[in-house]
């Protein structure tokens, strides 16, 4: 990450590789949707014995490193907010495992249950007993879903945008300017994360228009459908755009999935859609 | 012709997880559902009430197209776990169909 932050330690920030891993999302998004009514798309199924011989994604076309890059600094963002908060914390750095959330919801168990065992194990390895988290996703499995399937499973997991609550951070800057929310089905419905968001952009400054559907009856951006039917997924995002233009023109997500979706979608609707951290850094940020 | 299957019954009946026989079929879960998905979840719940496992394979794609995104919970009147529900056929499926179990 560029920042100096130390290894391990009994506090460490999770990014379960989800803002990594879009840029990459995008490029297999656009093959699929090419294959999802194309002739080589019905032969997709080879794939699975095929893929034990020839590592299929190497096929996959590269990413634009201009996106990795504004991804990851999403990432830098989070970083300067907690040090701001005066939240100390270390990072795994290329130990730190994805979480399996995507294995989960396609209902592959055992080899999620596997998984996490993994990635607890890596945890306990460097001492971890806290985590903060950057994406709901990943929030939910280190919060509720480890839990059920690791018995002594007890580390505590917190979103990066309850800690920065918690601590009552002041904002140095005053954003001024007036924002659509859109609340991720995982934070609001997993998780009873939708208070922390408002909070903190409203202490900024911000000023929050809602969408019909907002808080804990948010709609879906249409980012679960993305791998197995695309141009449903983009159905979905689609119409939830058209709620949040409704509304006003500067849309903020806090979910990398959602934005990647929505962001998708946004195009010759005016809208510009953000990451809340890319706000709250210029609020809050040191 | 639906066939039912008293294997698949016996499964279902043995999860800690699968709640959906508190259903009542009011259908507010298919009018809120982002995907639009009609079969989902009340007439799929009843397939799998009545062990119609043929029905449930059929739908294969109806069940890996719902969102997880929990907005038909929301609005449930017995506070059904949709999602967990959907993810247990995933599994079922997943072993069943796919042979994706481990061991």
């Amino acid at each position: 990450m560029g920042l100096d932050l130390p290894k391990g330690g009994e506090t460490v920030l999770y990014t379960g590789h989800m803002y990594q891993m879009i840029p990459t999302l995008m490029s297999v998004a656009k093959m699929t949707s090419m294959l999802e009514d194309h002739w080589l798309g019905k032969s997709l199924f080879i794939g699975r014995t095929l893929n034990k011989f020839i590592n299929l994604s190497w096929f996959i076309p590269r990413f634009h490193s201009k996106e990795q890059k504004r991804y990851d600094e999403y990432l830098r963002n989070i970083v300067r907010l907690l040090r701001a908060a005066d939240v100390g914390f270390g990072y795994l750095y290329e130990e730190e495992l994805y979480t399996g959330a995507l294995v989960r919801d396609l209902g592959v168990d055992d080899v999620f249950e596997g998984h996490a065992r993994k990635v607890y194990e890596r945890l306990e390895k460097h001492g971890v007993k806290r985590v903060i988290t950057v994406d709901p996703h990943t929030t939910d499995m280190l919060r509720n879903i480890y839990q059920q399937v690791i018995p002594e499973y007890s580390i505590e997991a917190k979103s990066y945008l309850e800690v920065l609550r918690e601590r009552g951070l002041e904002p140095k800057t005053d954003l001024d300017s007036p924002v659509v929310i859109h609340d991720s089905c995982v934070y609001a419905r997993y998780l009873d994360v939708v208070d922390e968001p408002r909070h903190l952009l409203k202490k900024a400054g911000a000023t929050i228009h809602e969408p019909e559907y907002s808080g804990k009856m948010t709609y879906c951006c249409g980012g679960p459908a993305e791998s197995l039917f695309p141009s449903k997924a983009h159905e979905i995002a689609g119409k939830r755009m058209g709620q949040l233009v409704d509304m006003g023109h500067d849309v903020v997500t806090m979910c990398p999935i959602c934005l990647f979706n929505l962001e998708s979608a946004a195009e010759g609707k005016g809208a510009a859609v953000e990451d809340i951290s890319e706000y709250l850094v210029k609020a809050y940020g040191i | 012709m639906a066939r039912v299957n008293s294997e698949f019954i016996d499964e279902i009946r043995q999860s800690e997880t699968f709640d959906a026989a508190a259903c009542m079929h009011c259908g507010q879960c298919t009018a809120i559902c982002p995907m639009g998905l009609d079969l989902l979840p009340r007439q799929l719940f009843l397939y799998v009430g009545a062990g119609l496992e043929d029905k449930v394979l059929e739908n294969r794609e109806t069940i890996f197209s719902c969102l997880l995104c929990r907005l038909c919970e929301e609005n449930c009147p017995r506070d059904v776990s949709i999602a967990e529900d959907v993810r247990f056929l995933r599994n079922y499926i997943n072993r069943k169909v796919y042979k994706l179990a481990r061991n």
